[in-house]
């Protein structure tokens, strides 16, 4: 985080300054270690076991917060006789088709519930069609709620001891994370271990909260939501969710990448994470919101959500007697991602594509593939500051170098568009802790320089011109589209503001909306993403507010618009035990007020604002009607927060550790090796996977690599590579290695190494640290080589990109690649040039024996 | 100049008569650095802002001086950064204003070897006909009998580093034209 975030970190720094105590968990030593009070090196890839452990501490030690896990938790919930454990099965979940490799999730659900929905089928049960809605990164449109779990009331154990409760089924999936099992499997000392798992015991609690802070390296494996989930398990355990001072914070490494989540530019969601809808037949408006609401809780509302985003889509063109244009959405049948829209450029299928600040020549898993994608369109367009390598790579690529490319016979057409800096324009960015930020424009864009908003309003609009007198059906939803934005000034730059609003929604007058509980789903009001409601309040820019942090409370509600409702811990009916009273006057946030009968504290309280905190609702009562006085987590389809997941997620409904899909060693836990629904990728020549531990040629690439970033640059380096200062600080791409890898590998620190994996060569300088020690793993010593992935041929900061090295193996819910954890060989000396280069790829593929087969097996 | 303003200028004489001792603030002035003026202090204008690099959202002030950017500091007044701004941020100014950046569409036509010039109004033309062109190419009404009514000829990728307004046209002009394979760096 010192590294990474280091503005942010201040607070970490705050905190120990006040006594608390800094754990860091990372392979490399960082500037994060360095003022930490233990610094926790394990093996890349081995989070599971490590958070398993402490989770099975928890339990053997009866350290959880009890009336918080009884109360607020799905730990009473019973379970169908139907599930089994990976306990039960060797490292899968009931439920496993080996052909289609996928789950079916019916076993998982909570006793007591009809799954089949008694009006129409629900998306997730729908046999046909499940391994394309499984694939569809389904799992990932969660983002601000948890599944849809069927009809009808769970049975429960308030006394957590029936054995099919969530609890005991808990109890018995970690019982063999044992500290002995930890130091095996993430090489971690027993003892280090139990002081990582005591600091946080003794510091959760009533009277204390333990927080966790990752970078999104943890999602960047084949089983990276289950990382967060394992993380998830232990805190809502410990009752550290929905309380001051604890959460598991996502630090996220873009401007607005939260806010690009929330309005996504993402293949499988809709603003505000409704599901783009998957093909069925006969699928309509009804037919959808019955599949993906849910009975309980704000998903219930769902249809208010839709409907009011289609009014801000298609305005006076959706009516009642259309659907509100519901048909006018595309269809989904599988994956669309970024990784299977390359297969597709490669394909032919795919013939036109936007790069809009991203560089994924460089910046994307697989940059060589990348590359070939782009080679085979019509036509590419690259806005941007800078000539970045997805520019340029048609001149100067690696692929020109080693002749695998000829620019004369690349057919791509490329416009270079440049684009305006934040200082050029209006506009806000959601932060990563869901806060909306306006940034003001200072000056116009200079020359051709122009904003994506002003970009997209000008293409659609010549677009509708140059169809207006189509008279066919497929161009109905783009000539019926609401397009009207006012512009302004010498460059008609589309009014920001106005698009903010827009986003807000409008009541049937044409009037700002305050609170996404006005929506409503009759085509009266109109809402562009119904998370951001109430973000132009009163039609005030709440984004733009900038009361000074010392002229308000610690929650500082003035400063900027966080959603939902402004909102700045999400779930905070939980920092109040059940009768409504904070569980600790220390860590009081907000409280039951009976006098005035409502809730009150110090931040918006997230939750029906009268209702009592004994309030029990009737049996027919749905949506938020449903919702008891003690059910905090709103927006779950049972008002707890899961232990243990029913519904929803792709690969299990709780987290199993599972070795990468290259790894070293052999899974210690289970005889499942990797995540058995990992999403693979069709094979290619340039995506070859290493064998892993017991596979013949396993030992050709006997290290693990993991890669991450530096605090003097930005991600793939577009908007840094071109900095002087920044150049200076950091000027060319390294590789950081142990003294002992060092000697083991005539490596010599300022020399060069060369990094070789079953996709392709990179070379580096080589820092030789005990930054990156090497441990010792199932008895075995085991080096790691640390690659910050910045790097490309352009700009003034230069060298090979470490995405090079990665592969297109995708954990199954979100369909984001494995960077974090791949295996690779690394030798002395500057990589070959030309075809040698190639060459020697082919060379290390051959000696391991690598085939498209290798490590697809289950 | 008098004997005494001259030793009364002389640095290590203030140190140790003023109330400077460790000379490190007033006392280690000089006539010299007297004169230097911070660049912000003859700014016209400080606009509000916030860093374009990391999700921490810290707070930034944007000098502007003769309709020009002069400097980007952080905002004191921001509770997220409290005025602090990383190696990233405090180089905002030459991301923004620095000689590597492009005011020029440039063009590279199939098979060509070099960029041309190309003007935006043509730039954009030309694009909006290849839009249309590459989405009627892939257009599928529907797929394995089931209505699907998109096209898999066109694609984007990018929006993380962008404003949720932007993002917010981004995805609903796509998916108006029917593009699904719309995308950004939070997949990565």
């Amino acid at each position: 985080m010192a590294e990474c975030h280091p503005v942010g970190f201040q607070w970490v720094m705050e905190a120990k300054a006040r006594g608390a105590k800094l754990v860091h968990v990372d392979p490399r030593f960082t500037r994060t270690s360095a003022v930490a009070d233990a610094h926790v090196p394990l093996r890349a890839g081995s989070d599971i076991a490590f958070l398993g452990g402490i989770v099975n501490y928890v339990l053997q030690n009866e350290k959880y917060f009890r009336d918080y896990v009884v109360a607020y938790t799905n730990a009473p919930m019973i379970l169908s006789e139907d599930f089994r454990d990976t306990e039960d099965l060797d490292g899968v979940f009931s439920g496993f088709d080996p052909e289609k490799r996928v789950y079916d999730h019916t076993t998982w659900r909570y006793a007591g519930m009809n799954v089949q929905s008694a009006a129409g089928e629900r998306d997730m049960q729908w046999d046909e069609r499940a391994p394309a809605v499984s694939e569809a990164g389904r799992g990932e449109a969660h983002g601000s709620g948890g599944a849809a779990i069927g009809e009808g009331t769970p049975e429960r154990d308030l006394t957590l001891e029936h054995p099919r409760c969530v609890f005991q089924v808990l109890k018995r999936h970690y019982s063999r994370y044992t500290p002995e099992m930890v130091e095996r499997i993430c090489g971690v000392s027993q003892d280090r271990f139990r002081e990582v798992c005591e600091l946080i015991a003794e510091n959760s609690g009533p009277d204390r909260t333990t927080a966790f802070a990752y970078a999104v390296g943890w999602t960047q494996h084949t089983v990276g939501v289950q990382y967060i989930r394992t993380a998830a398990i232990l805190q809502s355990l410990l009752g550290n969710i929905g309380r001051p001072g604890g959460g598991i914070l996502a630090l996220r490494g873009h401007a607005s990448i939260q806010g690009s989540t929330d309005i996504p530019t993402l293949f499988n969601l809709l603003p505000g994470y409704i599901p783009m809808p998957h093909a069925h037949t006969n699928e309509n408006l009804d037919a959808f919101v019955q599949a993906e609401s849910a009975e309980k809780g704000f998903w219930g509302n769902m249809r208010s959500y839709i409907v009011s985003l289609l009014k801000a889509y298609w305005g006076d063109a959706a009516t009642q007697d259309n659907d509100f244009c519901f048909d006018y959405l595309p269809r989904l049948t599988g994956s669309h991602s970024t990784y299977e829209t390359v297969m597709a450029q490669i394909n032919g299928l795919c013939k036109g594509y936007f790069l809009m600040g991203e560089n994924p020549a460089v910046g994307s898993a697989n940059a060589k593939l990348q590359r070939l994608g782009m080679a085979n369109l019509d036509w590419l367009v690259v806005r941007d500051f800078s000539l970045i390598e997805s520019a340029t790579w048609w001149k100067d690529g690696p692929e020109i170098e080693t002749g695998e490319m000829r620019t004369e016979d690349i057919g791509t057409e490329v416009f270079f568009m440049p684009a305006a800096t934040h200082t050029e324009k209006d506009g806000s960015f959601t932060n990563t802790q869901r806060m909306l930020q306006w940034h003001h424009q200072a000056v116009e864009p200079a020359g051709e320089a122009r904003s994506e908003l002003w970009f997209m309003y000008h293409l659609g609009r010549i677009i509708r011109e140059k169809l207006a007198a189509s008279t066919e059906e497929m161009d109905r939803p783009l000539l019926d589209l609401a397009w009207d934005y006012p512009t302004q000034g010498r460059l008609d730059e589309p009014d920001a503001e106005a698009v903010l609003a827009e986003i807000n929604g409008r009541d049937a007058d044409g009037n700002p909306l305050s609170s996404y509980t006005q929506l409503k789903d009759d085509g009266s009001t109109s809402c562009g993403c119904w998370i951001y409601c109430g973000c132009y309040a009163d039609g005030v820019n709440q984004p733009a507010r900038r009361k000074p942090g010392s002229e308000q409370s610690w929650v500082a509600p003035e400063w900027g618009w966080a959603w939902p409702m402004n909102r700045r811990v999400l779930y905070n009916r939980a920092s109040a035990d059940p009768d409504g009273n904070p569980w600790s006057e220390r860590k009081a946030l907000v409280w039951w007020d009976a006098d005035k009968g409502k809730w009150t504290g110090h931040d918006v309280p997230d939750f029906v604002a009268d209702r009592p905190p004994d309030y029990q609702p009737p049996d027919d009562a749905t949506g938020p009607d449903a919702l008891a006085g003690d059910d905090p987590f709103i927006m779950q389809a049972d008002g707890k927060a899961w232990l243990y997941v029913p519904a929803g997620l792709t690969d299990g409904p709780l987290p199993a550790h599972y070795e990468p899909q290259e790894s070293p060693f052999t899974n210690a836990l289970y005889g499942q090796q990797r995540n058995p629904v990992r999403h693979l990728l069709p094979p290619h020549p340039d995506d070859r996977f290493a064998p892993s531990d017991g596979a013949p040629g396993a030992d050709v690439f006997p290290f693990v690599a993991t890669t991450y970033r530096l605090t003097e640059h930005h991600t793939a380096g577009g908007m840094s590579r071109w900095q002087p200062y920044l150049a200076e600080l950091q000027p060319e791409f390294f590789c950081e290695v142990s003294p002992e890898l060092a000697a083991e590998r005539d490596l010599e620190h300022g020399g060069w190494a060369t990094i070789v994996s079953p996709r392709n060569v990179v070379e580096a300088r080589v820092l030789v640290t005990d930054r990156m020690a090497p441990l010792t793993v199932d008895g075995l010593t085991l080096h790691q080589v640390g690659l910050p992935y910045h790097w490309g041929p352009n700009g003034y900061s230069r060298g090979d990109a470490a995405n090079e090295l990665l592969h297109l193996a995708l954990d199954p819910n979100t369909h984001i690649q494995e960077a974090k954890a791949l295996a690779v060989d690394i030798r002395p000396g500057r990589r070959p040039r030309g075809r040698d280069a190639a060459a020697l790829v082919r060379e290390y593929r051959e000696r391991a024996g690598i085939t498209a087969d290798t490590g697809t097996e289950l | 100049m008098g004997v005494r303003t001259w030793i009364g200028s002389w640095p290590v004489y203030r140190q140790f008569t003023g109330d400077d001792p460790l000379g490190r603030g007033a006392a280690a002035k000089s006539a010299g650095s007297e004169r230097i003026k911070a660049r912000v202090s003859t700014a016209d204008k400080v606009v509000k802002s916030v860093c374009p690099y990391c999700a921490v959202g810290c707070g930034q002030d944007v000098y502007v001086q003769d309709g020009k950017v002069t400097q980007i500091e952080g905002d004191p007044d921001s509770p997220v950064s409290r005025g602090r701004l990383c190696p990233k941020g405090s180089a905002s100014l030459q991301l923004t204003t620095g000689s590597a950046r492009e005011y020029r569409v440039l063009y590279r036509r199939p098979h060509g070897t070099e960029w041309e010039p190309l003007d935006l109004d043509t730039a954009m033309d030309m694009i909006a006909d290849r839009v249309i062109e590459a989405r009627r190419q892939g257009w599928q009404q529907e797929e394995d009998g089931v209505r699907v009514r998109r096209t898999l000829g066109l694609a984007s990728l990018g929006g993380a580093t962008l404003d949720n307004e932007e993002n917010y046209l981004i995805k609903k002009l796509f998916t108006a034209l029917g593009a699904v394979q719309i995308e950004n760096q939070a997949r990565i």
